[in-house]
């Protein structure tokens, strides 16, 4: 501290006319840039040292051939070309793809009718706890109860379906199957997340506008179609982008559905990365997959800001 | 009184108790309302009545078809079983201190950075909260390869100090969430505390930090549940089975295990309990902090 009281001499030349530098203004600023970064510190290191260093190690490593022992040796865009033009590889993305176009629009369609409905009656907290208790379930012991429920012999889930007279597929072992599987364990788990935030989006509705469509004798689905959902839409915004982000990265169901060698059929994107990376120790192979999961998401969260203009309401 | 009556008094503007009046038209579908989200609840909660109702059942009950919901035996042995064939307790007690640790750290130094972005101006401020933010997009599948190879390089490999530091010391969304409040106290308290005397850490430690209580707790919820869950950073940084997290142990479980439906009934019900009952108590906190991650984003 003394040594900077000691230097004011060290301001910048008071040149600049249209900032009459006042006595000991550039000791201020080192004072708060010192304050600033210290404040700072840990935080910066963290961003430092686990996310940018690695974010441009990564992107070295995807043109890199390296199996993280011996010299790392360059690879231009060879690992790219492998991911573009590996069977598995696009099987596995057109799994991710397939799962999210399920189960992103089956929560948040599902999680709309409940929260909606759910703003209409008292007791929302007794019904909250139901849709919300697997939100806080992690996904292993999730996985543990419906790998029971799925299972084609001894499942209640087969079992109810062949007491209606549905077929009764083996639903992780059928490659037609296993996706929307999937899909149905990521609607059961991560709906009540979503009713919460669509619900504290609801509760900024206006009421004075509904009550003046009220007036104008309005019926119920006017009011939603043209008042509620207009003013949600930040709202659904939101968790159309976080959910597209979220189940683009879904691991964890295959991994604990189908263990550490799934098959083809049942692969996802991340779980690609995890084995060529940490099965296969090809590093290089691992990155290039991760670089292109990353530019799908910019590209596709793009798009949505980028559409948004056309639907999304904010007020004020 | 009749209901016509009631609706002529409506009517003509002479009813005093307006709710009154409507709820003879509104019953039904205020019935059909809650029948259709009670069949919402009990689908939701199917899977867990069956996971801890099939916990308490022998072997033979669990294949009976077609399957009965209640056991007809109760055998509470099974939970002994599942305790001794694989480590709960030591899994149980590292996912716990873990999360401690990294969600004390993390919503501390989380608020620190978050009052220097909301009240002290540095040099490189702006562009540097933009990095913080731009962040909040990186998928984690990018650096875990790079994050395993630098930790590799620290000997933090298997050891609890990969899963602690790096979330401990990055918490970017949290520095987000806090400066949005941070940025709601009246600077005034901090100017009437510098005219005490009081300098940027006093300022920050008696007047910043209890008035981020309610934030500051949101996150840690939040923090906490992401980190009690996490199953693919302690699967790739973790080796031995003595350092195993709860999921990791579930799952190891499972795995060894997997014809004991009844042990891995156990298990389950055993991994996703401890969190069931702290959210029936603070469900409250739990939804709102939610919430609220959600609105200010």
């Amino acid at each position: 501290m003394t040594t900077t009281v000691r230097r004011p001499t060290r301001t910048p030349p008071r040149s600049g006319a249209d900032k009459p530098a006042r006595p000991g203004s550039g000791q201020r600023r080192r004072r708060d840039n010192l304050a600033g970064y210290l404040f700072l510190a840990p935080q910066l290191i963290g961003l430092l040292v686990f996310m940018l260093g690695p974010l441009v190690f990564a992107v070295v490593l995807s043109v890199s051939h390296w199996d993280g022992f011996g010299a790392r040796s360059w690879a231009g865009l060879s690992n790219f070309g492998t991911v573009l033009q590996d069977p598995q590889l696009r099987t596995s993305a057109k799994n991710t793809i397939w799962y999210t176009v399920l189960s992103v629009p089956g929560t948040m369609v599902s999680a709309f009718v409940v929260a909606y409905l759910l703003q209409k009656v008292k007791r929302k907290s007794f019904y909250r706890t139901f849709y919300f208790a697997p939100v806080v379930t992690s996904t292993v012991a999730v996985a543990a109860i419906w790998l029971w429920l799925f299972n084609p012999e001894i499942g209640p889930l087969n079992a109810l379906l062949r007491r209606v007279g549905m077929p009764a597929p083996d639903w992780l072992q059928d490659a037609r199957f296993v996706i929307p599987a999937f899909a149905l364990v990521g609607i059961w788990q991560g709906l009540g997340y979503q009713i919460v935030m669509m619900m504290a989006g609801l509760e900024n509705v206006p009421r004075t506008l509904l009550e003046a469509a009220d007036i104008d004798g309005a019926s119920e689905w006017q009011k939603m179609r043209r008042i509620t959902i207009p003013l949600l839409s930040p709202t659904i915004l939101f968790l159309s982008v976080t959910s597209v982000i979220g189940s683009f990265q879904i691991f964890d169901y295959i991994y604990v559905f189908m263990g550490a060698n799934a098959p083809a059929s049942s692969r996802t994107v991340v779980y690609e990365i995890y084995q060529k990376a940490f099965v296969e120790f090809d590093f290089g192979l691992g990155s290039a997959i991760a670089v292109f999961l990353f530019a799908a998401l910019l590209a596709l969260t793009g798009l949505q800001l980028l559409a948004q203009k056309r639907w999304v309401h904010y007020t004020e | 009184m009749t209901t016509s009556e009631l609706d002529h008094l409506e009517a003509t503007g002479t009813a005093q108790p307006k709710h009154q009046a409507e709820r003879p038209r509104l019953r039904w579908t205020r019935v059909l309302l809650h029948l259709f989200l009670l069949a919402g609840a009990v689908v939701m909660a199917l899977p867990f009545a069956w996971m801890v109702l099939s916990s308490f059942k022998p072997l033979e009950e669990i294949f009976i078809q077609p399957p009965k919901l209640l056991p007809k035996v109760w055998q509470p042995e099974n939970y002994r079983n599942a305790l001794e064939a694989a480590d709960f307790v030591r899994g149980f007690v590292n996912s716990l201190y873990i999360a401690v640790i990294v969600v004390v750290v993390s919503v501390f130094t989380a608020a620190m950075a978050a009052y220097a972005f909301a009240r002290i101006r540095f040099t490189g401020r702006g562009p540097l909260f933009m990095v913080f933010l731009a962040t909040l997009m990186v998928p984690v599948q990018l650096t875990v390869i790079p994050l395993y190879l630098i930790l590799g390089r620290l000997n933090w490999i298997d050891t609890h100090l990969a899963l602690i530091v790096p979330a401990s010391l990055f918490n970017a969304f949290g520095v987000f969430l806090l400066r949005q409040y941070v940025r709601g106290i009246p600077i005034e308290l901090e100017e009437a505390a510098a005219i005490d005397g009081a300098g940027r850490a006093r300022i920050f430690l008696t007047v910043i930090l209890p008035l981020l209580r309610t934030p500051m707790v949101a996150l840690g919820i939040f923090t906490f549940l992401g980190q009690w869950n996490s199953f693919f950073h302690p699967l790739i940084f973790l080796n031995s089975d003595s350092l195993f997290t709860l999921p990791l142990v579930v799952n190891q479980f499972k795995g060894t295990y997997s014809s004991d439906w009844t042990g891995l009934m156990a298990a389950a019900t055993l991994a996703a309990a401890p969190l069931l009952i702290v959210f029936v108590i603070a469900q409250r906190q739990i939804v709102e902090g939610i919430a609220l991650s959600g609105s200010k984003s």
